[in-house]
């Protein structure tokens, strides 16, 4: 591989084989077990397992908003890190203007990832209860002109 | 002979490295499913599959004869097409990753200049696969599971490609190939300790190994995501989790570790020694912590190593535009 073009295309090669060769070790995993596998059946074979017990309704149901919240968050997050990833790549040559709008980019999206820890977005626990949170509410009670605040 | 040039048996070589290296990646995937449960039984003072073979060596085959002779069960109430497609995407995925790795000087498949962006790409492909399996399920256990294994994933996905960018400002490329030898004389855990740090975290939150096994969790969701496969589907899952293993070990060589640069012994030899020497501590971290609880990994990801890998890679921007220049 001495001249640049013949390593080139000798590369492309290997990866094209790589891919082919992947996909098609996948194909006949699957394909080989689905051949070679026995059949069985049984009455209660054909039940989404729920540790034993009788299901009751199906998966197919609406999720709490929660997970939503954290793809969005994820497309934020990542969506600046993009940004980032070319600002990486170019760091000498931007220099110091570069570096200086990359500081102000990066302390808004801190400032942004703050917020959001301040509002909760990034508790997946639900609120404390129990003795400290009831004293705390007894609290803001006996202080008038201050409703008991519910996130 | 008019068609034997070498542009032909350049072209020859590369192929058959390509195929050698895939081979040997999924044949270490598989082992390691015998060899993590030899180190597991080893720190736990017992003995492990010692049965098959001298130490237990043939174990993987005979588990893999019987894997492949066990009923293809497909459920009924299953979405067919994606529960098939499921665990052919978490294997597919990330073996297509190691294309990027460079091995040795001239071994390795592909020489791309997106190098360390076509990982992250196919990590975020492989997001599909566990979303699919828990979907396609029709499931309540899997579907949690994919959920919560998804929600983790792309959480730790944020920073895990912000914990390298202090590596590409540094090399000024994506190319792996340039960061191996940008590596000559230091490697990059040095000046980038906060980089490695979260990368590890990043990488095993990835790979759903312990202690983010959330989206497993045996004792509160009955295995998560893949509660429904069995056969060689769920062995699909399983030899994808290794692979995933021996991927994030050799990652991690490469980028931190100066990949195949050492004294004395070859270049190969070096790079084999430093990736299993990872995947040994990946197995350590299993058999060694407990698994801390499911919004404390949320909450560390996003309020810890987050701000870490942003506050990370500014400094060393600034550290880069001091020291040296360059251009």
């Amino acid at each position: 591989m001495s001249d640049p073009v013949s390593a080139w295309i000798a590369s492309y090669w290997a990866t094209g084989l790589f891919v082919v060769a992947v996909v098609a070790l996948c194909g006949l995993m699957i394909g080989a077990a689905s051949l070679l596998g026995g059949r069985s059946h049984g009455r209660s074979k054909s039940l989404p397992f729920e540790s034993g017990i009788v299901g009751a309704g199906t998966a197919r149901q609406r999720f709490s908003v929660k997970f939503y919240l954290v793809a969005m968050l994820f497309v934020i997050f990542d969506i600046e890190a993009v940004y980032l990833f070319g600002w990486a790549v170019s760091v000498r040559e931007v220099g110091w203007t570069g570096f200086a709008a990359a500081t102000v980019f990066i302390l808004i999206l801190l400032a942004g990832l703050v917020y959001d820890a301040r509002v909760g977005a990034l508790d997946w626990a639900p609120r404390k209860r129990g003795r400290e949170d009831a004293s705390r509410a007894r609290e803001l009670a006996a202080v008038p002109g201050v409703e008991r605040h519910a996130r | 002979m008019n068609w034997w040039t070498p542009q032909v048996e350049a072209t020859l070589i590369a192929m058959v490295q390509a195929v050698v290296i895939l081979l040997a990646v999924v044949v270490s995937g598989a082992l390691l499913s015998m060899i993590e449960r030899r180190l597991l039984a080893l720190w736990q003072d017992r003995y492990g599959p010692n049965r098959v073979g001298p130490f237990g060596l043939l174990q993987i085959a005979a588990d893999m004869l019987k894997i492949f002779f066990k009923e293809d069960w497909i459920p009924p109430f299953a979405d067919r097409t994606f529960f098939v497609l499921a665990p052919a995407i978490a294997m597919a995925s990330l073996l297509l990753s190691f294309m990027v790795i460079p091995i040795t000087p001239g071994w390795g498949v592909a020489d791309l200049n997106i190098g360390i962006l076509f990982f992250f790409a196919m990590a975020g492909i492989n997001v599909y696969a566990v979303l699919f399996a828990g979907w396609a399920s029709g499931n309540k256990y899997a579907l949690l599971g994919a959920l919560r294994a998804s929600a983790q994933t792309l959480s730790y996905e944020v920073f895990m490609g912000l914990a390298v960018m202090g590596i590409v400002a540094m090399t000024g490329s994506f190319n792996m190939r340039d960061i191996v030898n940008a590596q000559e004389n230091v490697w990059f855990i040095v000046p980038q300790f906060f980089g490695f740090c979260t990368f590890v975290i990043a990488g095993i939150a990835v790979t759903h190994r312990h202690p983010f096994d959330q989206p497993e969790a045996e004792q509160e969701l009955a295995d998560g995501y893949h509660i429904e496969y069995s056969g060689m589907k769920w062995g699909m899952f399983f030899v994808g989790e290794y692979i995933g293993i021996v991927l994030i070990s050799a990652l991690l060589v490469t980028l931190f570790f100066g990949g195949w640069h050492g004294p004395l012994l070859p270049p190969i030899v070096w790079f084999l020694l430093k990736t299993v020497f990872f995947v040994i501590l990946f197995v350590l971290l299993r058999a060694a912590l407990p698994r801390p609880r499911y919004d404390k990994v949320m909450s560390f990801g996003w309020k810890v190593c987050l701000p870490l890998t942003l506050v990370n890679l500014l400094i060393t921007g600034a550290m880069i535009l001091l020291i040296d220049p360059g251009v």
